[in-house]
């Protein structure tokens, strides 16, 4: 992706994190240095994909591309130009899910030439205080297309308090992010997306804890 | 710059220097330490010595620049206490509203050292800010555990805003009302006291600690630990005070034996509400120490009390 792109999410989005959400990152040694590979990520809030581009050092930034969905934030000639310029995503057209159209298509080109890429599985924001959501697949898919590519869970903590689904206005408070061990795509869907949860999970419980109702 | 260090007040720069010393005994420890005896992790050591460099010249620079810009840095040092704190307390979605009023007050607080109106600044957290939450509270239609929930917005501004501010409001005191080394002398010597306490409580329980003095709230500290850095903190004021300060006589002693227990206090306090949230630190957010409030916890409780001794004893100004 472009030098400004980087320059801005260096220069910008990254003070900017450590002074309205401290972003502490536990696990920093995990994180996937070259693509392809694949960010798996809990979804409460904008504030996630945000945290996410803050904790990647400079050099690796310009892989880094969220994927994200076309719907949403494809809207709108400003908001169209800011997603595929600064944020960098990648569009899901998650309206289009059906037999004859390739939804993870740019998704996994986008892999194919080394990208790392942000995913969602829970597909959409939930709500602060909840657990998990339930998980897509799609992930498993793009792990069986390109077995190469590690799959690196993160649990990001809090981000649902700064800016909760439904709310414009952001609240400055701490997150964390706490990145675990990549996983390997290891041959069976459904055992891989257990396995995908089981690693979420052990992260989330290892984040401080939210009191948060 | 030699030219403008040398307007600086000696006892002031001596100070530094001192302090400069120190960090590069600790900077070489870290570097030599590990080569003495491999195998321990030292990654602990060395970004705890990283992190005191970088708050050290922070604090040192606005030492150097002057009321203005310590105001600027401790209403940024105000804005992440608090974050921390509010982000650790419990807290619900309708609570969003009241935690931007509780940032609010941070620059309408340090606005009054701004406008050096120090009646206002005295009532306005206690007294206003104390009144105003609750209400707003009440306004929203939050009345689930009432009483609790307003005390934790009041508890954090109080601790976080409040107490910090006396540290640039006494940045304001004129030179000619300690001559000594000035306004930047009386905040170093806080400043140096609270930590120096710290660290040799710390250093007095590792090296003599046996007694527990708090098991339920820190497990660590000891009576040993408690009483060698009350007794040296105390001997450090004495000897350093008179040069840094116009603290005399019955003052300076006032200040010598309750600072460092004020220190204790504020460390255990912070203790307690950890122990009551449930995490050991603050946040990671000082590399090696923790967060912020791990960092704070002692100079919320010294600062006041030092800004009211020294004004009381030795201050025309306030």
């Amino acid at each position: 992706m472009s030098f400004p792109r980087v320059l801005f999410l260096t220069l910008i989005a990254k003070p900017l994190a450590r002074i309205l959400t401290g972003a502490d990152v536990v696990g920093r040694e995990h994180l996937p240095a070259k693509g392809p590979a694949i960010v798996v990520a809990n979804h409460k809030s904008h504030v996630d994909t945000f945290l996410l581009l803050a904790i990647f050092p400079a050099r690796t930034l310009r892989y880094v591309r969220p994927a994200a969905a076309a719907d949403y934030f494809l809207k709108g000639r400003l908001m169209s130009w800011f997603s595929r310029n600064v944020i960098g995503i990648v569009p899901v057209e998650r309206d289009k899910v059906g037999r004859d159209h390739d939804v993870l298509g740019p998704t996994r080109a986008a892999l194919a030439e080394g990208a790392i890429i942000v995913v969602f599985p829970e597909g959409t924001r939930g709500a602060a205080s909840d657990q998990m959501g339930r998980l897509k697949s799609g992930v498993a898919r793009l792990a069986a297309d390109i077995p190469e590519a590690p799959v690196v869970p993160v649990w990001i903590a809090g981000a649902g308090r700064v800016l909760p689904k439904g709310s414009g206005v952001p609240v400055p408070l701490n997150c964390s992010v706490n990145i675990g061990p990549a996983l390997k795509w290891s041959g069976d869907r459904h055992a891989f997306m257990d396995e995908i949860r089981a690693a979420l999970e052990k992260l989330s419980a290892e984040a401080p804890p939210l009191r948060w109702s | 710059m030699p030219e403008l260090l040398a307007r600086e007040p000696a006892p002031l720069l001596w100070g530094l220097a001192g302090v400069l010393g120190v960090l590069t005994l600790g900077a070489l420890a870290a570097l030599v330490l590990p080569k003495l005896k491999p195998g321990k992790d030292y990654a602990n050591l060395q970004q705890r010595v990283w992190s005191w460099w970088v708050m050290v010249a922070l604090l040192a620079g606005a030492l150097l620049a002057g009321w203005l810009a310590m105001t600027v840095l401790f209403a940024l040092v105000s804005f992440l206490a608090l974050k921390e704190f509010l982000s650790l307390a419990p807290m619900s979605r309708e609570d969003r509203p009241l935690i931007l009023v509780a940032y609010l007050t941070i620059p309408i607080n340090y606005a009054f050292v701004l406008t050096w109106d120090y009646g206002m600044y005295l009532v306005f957290v206690p007294v206003y800010v104390f009144a105003a939450v609750p209400f707003l509270m009440a306004c929203i239609g939050q009345t689930r555990g009432y009483l609790s929930r307003s005390s934790v917005f009041h508890f954090g501004v109080v601790t976080c805003v409040y107490a910090l501010g006396y540290i640039p409001l006494l940045m304001r005191v004129h030179r000619s009302d300690a001559p000594q080394a000035g306004a930047a002398g009386l905040v170093f010597m806080l400043l140096f006291a609270t930590e120096a306490n710290d660290v040799l409580q710390y250093v007095c329980g590792k090296l003599l600690g046996r007694r527990k003095i708090m098991p339920k709230v820190s497990p660590n500290k000891t009576w040993e630990g408690f009483l060698g850095g009350w007794i040296l903190t105390a001997g450090l004021i004495v000897l350093a005070a008179p040069h840094l300060t116009p603290l005399r006589g019955i003052g300076l002693w006032m200040v010598a034996i309750l600072l460092p227990l004020a220190g204790f206090a504020g460390d255990v306090t912070m203790s307690a509400v950890k122990r009551d949230i449930g995490v050991k630190d603050t946040s990671h957010f000082i590399p090696g120490h923790g967060g912020v409030l791990d960092r704070l916890d002692s100079l919320i409780f010294t600062a006041p009390l030092y800004f009211h001794l020294t004004a009381f004893f030795a201050l025309e100004t306030y």
